[in-house]
């Protein structure tokens, strides 16, 4: 009866909420703008529309994303409790911090190493499987690392790069294989300084890179048949279809993924922080942030590395506009 | 553009290429292909495949041997790990959690950025590239600063712990990628498509619902799976926003919560990481099929 009762008062009406509610509205929205503007004069319904549209993901992102960074950039030109305006000062503190400077190194290779080798293997595999006749079980085990929690990644994680001393069996499946095959001494993958940040790069590109073959191979999809078919008839190589076809069709969705990369890989955070908490010269800006922020209480510090971070995608969107100018020009 | 070519040529292509020495060179050739897709394929699964293995060793083993060790005989496997997971009180409950949660959490910001994708691709209006271009930039505001203004935002219009606080907030973190993704793909549609829809006199929301969507179904099925993806697997925002309270927490939050605050009982992650995998699977292997050539033949007689 309990059970009952908590159905009937709880998720049931929970259920009638998402099942009901959610579309309903949604659809509400929709019509009721259409309604609108059918009332309008034929001249200014091409000038409502758009922001009718665009309305509700503009009000998401406001309340979202935009309000808090507003928030955020104010916040950081004030002192620590607050209460007195300090300019740049926090900017200068953060700055002029050894370790801050570590952390913006790290995050430089996670930006070059973990964008390229992540779209690198998406368009490799995106681009081969779709040539073989088994492109579903290629894609979805190549797919699986992106459906892992961060936690169960950072256990897999913990198995791979496991360290025994030399002598002791290896319990990592790496220095297995180290000690193993190439009979060399068992690697500290995580304390290692030259090579810590790498293995944590190598965690990330492994779970991110479904995700760059999975955009990349629905774009792909969207590339005619008939086009290839045609080129391979008229005698073109698969290289030179792949140089000339693929890749210059395939740009604006690499473009698209690499940005979001190069995003990811400036707010790394959930890797660095359940494998090694930024310890060993491992440390990124997005968790010395959270540190500030959350075991500091140092809202002066953690605002003024949030708006670094902000301020570091800059040369990102200035690329993505001459992108966008460039496809805009072409149609 | 002939499209009947192809598809009339290939059948007899195939029939004649199979088993002459042609076919063979052919498959040689393409050999180094299946190599390295295979090769690939398989390093791939490695770590998923310990931990799989590991998900089925006693916590005794588990610091003394490698996983790859338990495939060679004494087999000893154990489902202690599994059944401690199934046995979690509110298990159920947190799975009903996790769908109310991902389902609108999913819809709604896939709803709302296919309509602003669409302005933003093909409409005109004042400052669209500008606004874009901020759309995409708010992609890098780390997610960990909105998290006090917004809750003290919620706190104040009764949002707090609650699944439509969390459906929102998902929506606002989850538009900037889902906008960005979808504008992109309406942008590569041909022109030529909108110019004869309007001749046949379609009013916009028909070319939106009768010819952009169905041609991007690729688009929108890698956004779903992601979006989906996020909010199932998403831990921290869930705790923000909803607390920890067995009413409400997803499978996440009541996963997580099987390690103490010692770490002791970590090695129920393992058989907790396939557990809460199933659903993302189940949703990418049924949007799979969505992927396939040739939506856009035909569409547009060139």
């Amino acid at each position: 009866m309990d059970n009952l009762a908590q159905f009937l008062t709880v998720q049931l009406p929970t259920l009638i909420a998402v099942v009901i509610g959610v579309p309903a509205v949604l659809a509400g929205y929709i019509v009721l703008g259409e309604l609108l503007i059918r009332r309008l004069p034929d001249s200014a319904r091409p000038s409502v529309r758009p922001w009718l549209w665009v309305g509700p993901a503009l009000f998401f992102v406001a309340v979202f994303l935009v309000y808090p960074a507003f928030g955020t950039a104010y916040r950081s030109l004030f002192n620590r409790p607050g209460d007195a305006f300090v300019a740049l000062a926090n900017y200068v503190t953060v700055l002029t911090d050894q370790t801050v400077w570590i952390a913006i190194r790290n995050n430089v290779l996670w930006l070059i190493f973990y964008t390229i080798l992540a779209l690198l293997f998406g368009l490799l595999l995106a681009v081969l499987s779709d040539r073989v006749r088994y492109e579903t079980p290629v894609k979805s085990l190549i797919f699986m690392p992106m459906a892992i929690s961060f936690t169960a990644l950072a256990v897999i994680w913990r198995f791979m790069y496991s360290y025994q001393p030399p002598g002791a069996p290896q319990t990592g499946t790496l220095n297995a294989i180290v000690t193993g095959i190439f009979h060399a001494d068992p690697v500290t993958w995580l304390q290692d300084e030259r090579i810590n940040n790498f293995a944590l790069i190598g965690a990330a590109v492994w779970g991110i890179s479904g995700f760059a073959m999975v955009i990349l191979s629905a774009s792909l999809k969207g590339i005619p048949g008939e086009l290839l078919e045609a080129a391979r008839v008229d005698g073109a190589g698969e290289v030179t279809i792949f140089r000339r076809i693929l890749l210059p069709l395939l740009m604006p969705t690499i473009t698209v993924v690499g940005t979001t990369l190069v995003i990811f890989a400036l707010k790394a955070f959930d890797i660095v922080y359940v494998m090694t908490n930024g310890n060993y010269h491992t440390d990124v800006l997005a968790n010395r942030m959270y540190k500030e922020l959350y075991n500091a209480g140092n809202f002066a510090n953690s605002s003024a590395l949030a708006v670094i971070l902000l301020i570091a995608v800059i040369p990102v969107l200035i690329f993505n506009l001459r992108q966008f100018r460039a496809v805009e020009a072409r149609r | 553009m002939s499209v009947a070519r192809p598809e009339v040529a290939a059948p007899v292509e195939v029939v004649a290429a199979r088993s002459t020495p042609r076919a063979i060179a052919d498959w040689l050739g393409s050999l180094p292909l299946h190599i390295a897709i295979i090769g690939l394929t398989i390093a791939w699964i490695v770590p998923t495949l310990g931990l799989l293995v590991s998900s089925f060793r006693p916590l005794s083993e588990f610091a003394t041997s490698g996983w790859w060790t338990a495939l060679s005989p004494p087999f000893n496997f154990t489902l202690d790990n599994y059944r401690h997971v199934l046995d979690t009180s509110n298990l159920g409950q947190s799975f009903f959690n996790s769908f109310m949660i991902s389902i609108p959490a999913t819809v709604i910001p896939t709803t709302v950025a296919a309509f602003a994708a669409y302005s933003f691709s093909w409409m005109r209006f004042w400052g669209r590239d500008w606004i874009f271009l901020a759309m995409v930039a708010l992609l890098a505001v780390p997610l960990q600063v909105t998290f006090i203004p917004v809750l003290s935002l919620f706190i104040k219009l009764g949002l707090n712990a609650t699944f439509l606080g969390v459906w929102l907030a998902h929506t606002g973190y989850g538009l900037p990628f889902a906008i960005y993704l979808l504008a992109n793909f309406f942008r590569a549609l041909p022109a030529d498509l909108f110019e004869s829809a309007e001749i046949d006199g379609a009013g916009t929301l028909t070319v939106f619902f009768r010819i952009v969507l169905p041609l991007s179904v690729p688009a929108l099925a890698s956004l779903v799976i992601f979006q989906f993806l996020w909010v199932w697997n998403d831990l921290l925002v869930a705790l923000i926003y909803l607390g920890g309270t067995p009413e409400v927490a997803p499978l996440t939050v009541t996963l997580a919560n099987l390690v103490g605050s010692l770490g002791q009982g970590y090695q129920y992650l393992t058989a907790a990481a396939f557990v809460s995998m199933i659903v993302p699977l189940i949703v990418f292997f049924s949007l799979q099929r969505y992927f396939v050539r040739g939506i856009l033949a035909g569409s547009v007689k060139g």
